[in-house]
């Protein structure tokens, strides 16, 4: 009978931790919409995702986060440009090239990268990498897209590689028998066999990537340059939604329309990832049912 | 950090001293640029006159005055001068707004070191920050487009110098909007076709404060009003102050008062 109660009792322990994250999850969601969407009461929400012009300030006040958008997502293409060979690469080579020791060495190594702070790569970016590349290609100033996809894509390279590492991991090796039975030779094999059926888990590792590289906030607060404007080329300085909310929150007054949009672009940026999230989940169903894999 | 653990300190004090009873309490609220000098004043004060418990808050220069008026504060942080018709409002309700001036602040148009410009007029400031302007070369310089860096438009910096300089025109879309001095100061050293604008406390050798109308950025200047991109920082009573109120007004006035404005990053008025 105490045995029975007390399993009872550490079940239901369990339980109430595990829907913890989630009652927080909803907590975030109920609160990101009841402080954003009263914005909407001053500007329609086509004004407000459309608008180009971002002066929260001025009076008038004027609440288009269009630039801010395109910001976060020019970033964002510019680090997977950079993070996807660099991610996926290193992951190829660590699983099919490097021996046990190199392996035992090199993986730490880019464990470690994902361990500095990311302040510490935002002012190796701002003092470093931007007057390097502002003399480098000349331009008039470093502190620009192409400056935080840089660094935004070596911060997420870690992620990357050590989640495609473990989807290699996970191919079943009577799969790379079968294809070195059937006489393919080892780039054949890794091609058209491996690959494809760790695809599930590489683009979960590419997407999980990319929600890193949207939400990181302080190394683009740093470098991105901060220029609310519509980017026309890497080159230009840009203002991602994450750096603006940083800058802008701490002096909002609270229950202003200014304080309402800085939420309403938390609440963008939640629905990029969800979508990010779901989209990977969705991937990775589908090559599973595809490959009929077991896992 | 140093602003949230002051404002930890100040509210277990407030705690503590709202359960010892027979204390005078002040409210003091409003512009966020003066907020920084109220919160050194009142925890020094504090510390000082444990019968006494302050409460600080921003919310802008605005907000501070309207709740001076509605009588839910007893000091309006403000950095500008009370308008007309908050004067006619305040009057209206029988408050009797008093100014006390208890900093100066000034900001200095800082650019590269190698820039060969020494000074600029608000005029050419204006146009620089607005867009009318993109090249040195329009404001004799060489051949090279500004880039324009600005504080964030939350900030009590660019409230300044949006007041001072820029007539309440918008800055220009693509300028580089900093969330510090500290960052303005960075970047500017690190970038020859810069312009930048930062407090008296930031100048370092690595950047180049230029004079504005042919006045160079100095205390004395600032605190003389002859610098054009100064201004008076207040505070406002409801008649004059009595009792504790004017001991904290008194402690922000006195030296050691005037030292903690300079802590704060501004021009102290000895």
């Amino acid at each position: 009978m105490m045995k029975v109660s007390r399993e009872k009792m550490i079940q239901s322990l369990f339980g109430v931790l595990a829907s913890g994250s989630l009652i927080f999850l909803l907590g975030i969601i109920l609160i990101l919409f009841q402080q954003g969407l009263p914005v909407f009461r001053i500007v329609n929400i086509f004004q407000f995702i459309g608008g180009q012009s971002w002066y929260p300030t001025a009076d008038p006040a004027e609440f288009g986060i269009l630039p801010l958008i395109l910001g976060t997502l020019w970033i964002t293409v510019g680090a997977m440009l950079f993070c996807i060979p660099v991610g996926i690469g290193s992951a190829l080579f660590l699983h099919e090239i490097a021996g046990f020791r190199l392996r035992s060495i090199l993986k730490p190594i880019i464990e470690i990268l994902a361990g500095i702070p990311s302040i510490v790569y935002g002012f190796f970016g701002m003092v470093i990498i931007a007057p390097f590349l502002q003399n480098l290609l000349d331009i008039p100033v470093g502190l620009c897209a192409l400056t935080a996809s840089l660094i935004l894509g070596i911060m997420a390279v870690p992620t990357v590689c050590s989640l495609a590492e473990d989807a290699l991991n996970y191919v079943p090796k009577s799969f790379r028998e079968a294809s070195y039975a059937l006489g393919a030779n080892r780039w054949q094999t890794l091609t058209r066999v491996v690959i494809p059926a760790a695809g599930s888990g590489i683009s979960t590792a590419i997407i999980l990537g990319m929600s890193r590289v949207v939400g990181e906030t302080m190394t683009v607060l740093m470098v991105a340059g901060g220029a609310a404007v519509i980017p026309k080329s890497f080159l230009n300085p840009v203002r991602p939604m994450t750096a603006t909310i940083a800058a802008e929150m701490g002096e909002a007054a609270v229950g202003s329309p200014h304080y309402h949009a800085l939420f309403a672009i938390g609440l963008v940026l939640f629905l990029f990832t969800m979508v990010f999230n779901v989209v990977a989940e969705l991937i990775s169903r589908k090559y599973r049912l595809k490959l009929g894999l077991g896992r | 950090m140093k602003k949230l653990s002051n404002i930890i300190v100040l509210s277990l004090t407030s705690i503590t001293l709202a359960l010892a009873g027979g204390t005078t309490k002040l409210r003091v609220g409003g512009s966020t640029t003066v907020l920084p000098i109220a919160q050194l004043a009142a925890e020094e004060f504090m510390n000082a006159n444990p019968n006494v418990t302050l409460s600080v808050q921003g919310g802008g220069s605005g907000v501070g005055i309207a709740s001076l008026i509605d009588g839910t504060s007893d000091i309006a942080d403000a950095s500008r001068a009370m308008k007309d018709d908050e004067i006619k409002t305040a009057v209206a309700k029988g408050i009797n707004p008093v100014a006390h001036v208890v900093a100066m602040d000034g900001i200095a148009v800082i650019l590269h070191s190698t820039n060969k410009i020494d000074n600029l007029t608000i005029d050419q400031i204006r146009k620089i920050y607005t867009g009318k302007i993109s090249n040195w070369k329009e404001v004799g310089g060489e051949d090279r487009k500004i880039v324009v860096l600005s504080r964030d438009s939350a900030s009590g910096t660019f409230e300044a110098f949006a007041s001072l300089a820029l007539n309440g025109e918008k800055v220009r879309k693509d300028a580089l909007m900093n969330a510090s001095n500290k960052a303005i100061a960075t970047t500017v050293g690190n970038t020859p076709a810069a312009i930048g604008y930062v407090g008296l406390g930031y100048l370092s050798s690595k950047i180049k404060a230029v004079t504005v109308e042919n006045i160079t950025c100095t205390k004395k200047n600032i605190l003389t009003k002859t610098y054009p991109l100064s201004r008076p920082l207040f505070m406002y009573t409801n008649g004059k102050p009595k009792g504790e109120l004017k001991n904290f007004i008194d402690f922000i006035l006195s030296k050691e008062g005037q030292e903690l404005v300079e802590t704060a990053g501004y021009v102290g008025l000895k």
